[in-house]
């Protein structure tokens, strides 16, 4: 590889970035203005609508920058050619983290929002809690400043972590020091234990207290295999968009496309796994303080988004990844990714929309789904437009490969070898 | 005694030491209009089954065809059972409670890919297969050691014993010799 050689970012990433933000403003501003229209509309508090629908943004984003810091832990405790040349795209997700707790300030903001008797989370209504009992037992843990501390202690252990694998990835650039290679690799195991636990508790905090007489115990584990689907489908997306620039269109091989694909095939089966056994020991179970949290999702058109999700999220996806071929060539592995990223807003939609009746009152119905599905898109892709430019931002700052890491000529060379 | 028409040589192979001179004769071989090829590593190596063009075979297909019949069956089965045969009432759920049965549909869609993959691969492969003139060659013990085979049968229709020995010789292997039958 010669020097002049340092795959740096092309000139694309700058110009799609300035795209990205202002997408990214409209969208959320719109947003804002949809949720707040639409939400007053259906009864649900306007403001809190808002909030709930930026919930989902905040979720996607923050999901892809754990995710990833799962993905590069995996990678580095596997070795192998697909984790070395996908490795940059995942250190930049990571080093996203600290502006993911910046867009974590408006979740504590919603805490403080009580709209007509209503809230996002309803355990933070101090006159709803003391008329039920069990809000009441759950106090200690679900009380604002222990969420806020909570939720700081999580991306204080993320960004650690991933600030050591980034830096030490970026002295191996300059230094191309070997011992770097078995510390990044002894402190992943550490990583994935980590956010395995912390993850577990983001996802009960953020994702499952909406609904705080509802519990699962696998919630953390479908909500971790949600985030590392969207990192990857995230990361795939980005490798097949840098794939048409100078320098990259030589270092992504076939083969790197294809390992991909086959770990985008695994996550697509994970997560249905988890998912559906969540359903069916629920289902099963039949008990009145679980059970309430599919009946509001299989009523009144939700049961069609359920449908939805199976066939999408699950049966298209695997179906098309079980081809060799479509894992092998970019252009049309980036369609099943694209896929994918669409599938997880919708899903976060499924999961986070309908607790606006969990307080137990009226069904949701066909019309809710227009109030909720409209604005929270619109804020998905505005956080989600804003999250990129900061990301892109990132991935400017490196070689877009670990240039110093021993195996990376190999990595490259035997790819293009194979075909 | 009848007269047979076999040929008397089963086929010529090369034997290298390493495997990358393996994977460039292969593709020197297969670039001259050789199809009928075998090759032979002591571990996998990718680059010389595509390098022969064996890649493709219909075992895909095969494995997707258990699966989808031992998971239509196993559904069944269980409709069978819960509704027809012996229908029991557990909670009050219906007696077609189609998420119950889930699981085990999965569990047998495993099952009919892996006794399809199985199976389907001893019939592609023709294993067990007690005697294969390969083992006449006299290194060919070391293809499960350090050395790399490979063979042109002669049935094939570009087969010409000095020609294509010759041709093999120059590919650079250690030897080239004679498979007799």
């Amino acid at each position: 590889m010669d020097a002049t050689h340092r795959y740096t970012a092309p000139d694309a990433v700058a110009r799609y970035r300035g795209r990205a933000l202002l997408a990214g403003a409209d969208f959320l501003v719109a947003g804002v203005v949809l949720a707040y229209t639409l939400g007053s509309y259906a009864g649900y508090g306007g403001f809190v609508q808002v909030f709930r629908s930026y919930l989902v943004g905040f979720f996607f984003c923050t999901g892809i920058a754990v995710g990833s810091l799962a993905w590069l832990s995996l990678g580095h405790m596997t070795g192998g050619a697909w984790a070395l040349t996908s490795r940059r795209l995942f250190e930049a997700a990571t080093r996203t983290l600290p502006f993911c707790l910046v867009l974590f300030i408006p979740v504590v903001v919603s805490l403080f929002v009580h709209e007509g008797g209503r809230s996002l989370y309803e355990w933070t209504d101090a006159a709803r809690v003391a008329g039920d009992e069990a809000l009441k037992h759950k106090q200690p843990y679900l009380n604002i400043p222990f969420f806020v501390v909570r939720g700081v202690i999580y991306f204080a252990a993320w960004f650690f972590l991933a600030n050591l694998l980034n830096r030490w990835s970026a002295e191996q650039d300059t230094t191309g020091d070997p011992r770097l290679r078995r510390k990044m690799q002894d402190i992943s195991g550490v990583v994935i234990l980590v956010v395995g636990l912390t993850a577990t508790f983001a996802a009960f905090d953020w994702g499952m207290s909406l609904e705080p007489h509802w519990f699962s115990t696998i919630y953390g584990l479908i909500v971790l295999s949600g985030w590392g689907l969207s990192a990857l489908a995230f990361v795939i997306t980005v490798a097949t968009f840098l794939r048409h620039h100078e320098p990259m269109n030589d270092a992504y091989q076939p083969l790197h496309f294809h390992d991909w694909g086959k770990l985008l095939l695994t996550l697509v089966m994970l997560y249905a796994y988890f998912a559906f056994s969540q359903f069916l020991i629920t289902w099963a179970g039949n008990l009145p303080e679980e059970i309430p949290f599919y009946l509001r999702r299989l009523h009144g058109g939700w049961q069609a988004v359920g449908l939805a999700i199976i066939l999408f999220h699950f049966a298209l996806p695997f179906a098309l990844l079980l081809s060799r071929q479509r894992k092998r060539e970019p252009s049309r592995l980036r369609r099943v990714a694209i896929l994918m990223l669409f599938m997880r807003v919708f899903d976060l939609v499924f999961f986070f929309a309908p607790s606006v009746h969990a307080g137990g009152e009226a069904e949701f119905g066909a019309r809710d789904l227009l109030t909720n599905f409209v604005p929270m898109f619109s804020m998905a892709l505005g956080v989600g437009g804003i999250w990129l430019w900061y990301y892109f931002g990132q991935l400017q700052t490196r070689p877009l490969l670990p240039l110093g890491a021993p195996e990376l000529e190999e990595a490259i060379a035997a790819a293009a070898e194979h075909h | 005694m009848r007269k047979t028409t076999r040929p008397p040589l089963y086929g010529l192979i090369a034997e290298f030491d390493n495997p990358s001179d393996a994977v460039a004769a292969a593709r020197r071989v297969h670039e001259e209009g050789y199809r009928i090829v075998d090759a032979f590593s002591p571990y996998p190596v990718e680059e010389l089954s595509e390098a022969i063009g064996v890649h493709r075979t219909h075992m895909p297909l095969i494995v997707l065809i258990g699966g989808l019949l031992g998971g239509t069956l196993g559904f069944l089965l269980q409709v069978y059972v819960e509704v027809i045969s012996f229908p029991i009432n557990v909670g009050g759920k219906p007696y077609y409670s189609w998420p119950a049965f889930i699981p085990v549909t999965f569990e047998c869609t495993v099952l009919g890919a892996a006794l399809f993959a199985v199976f389907g691969m001893l019939a592609l492969n023709g294993l067990p297969e007690p005697y294969h003139p390969v083992f006449n060659a006299p290194n060919f013990a070391l293809a499960s050691r350090d050395r790399f085979f490979v063979l042109v049968e002669s049935r094939d229709p570009l087969f010409e014993r000095e020609r294509t020995a010759e041709f093999l010789r120059s590919l650079g292997p250690l030897e080239v010799t004679d498979v007799e039958h």
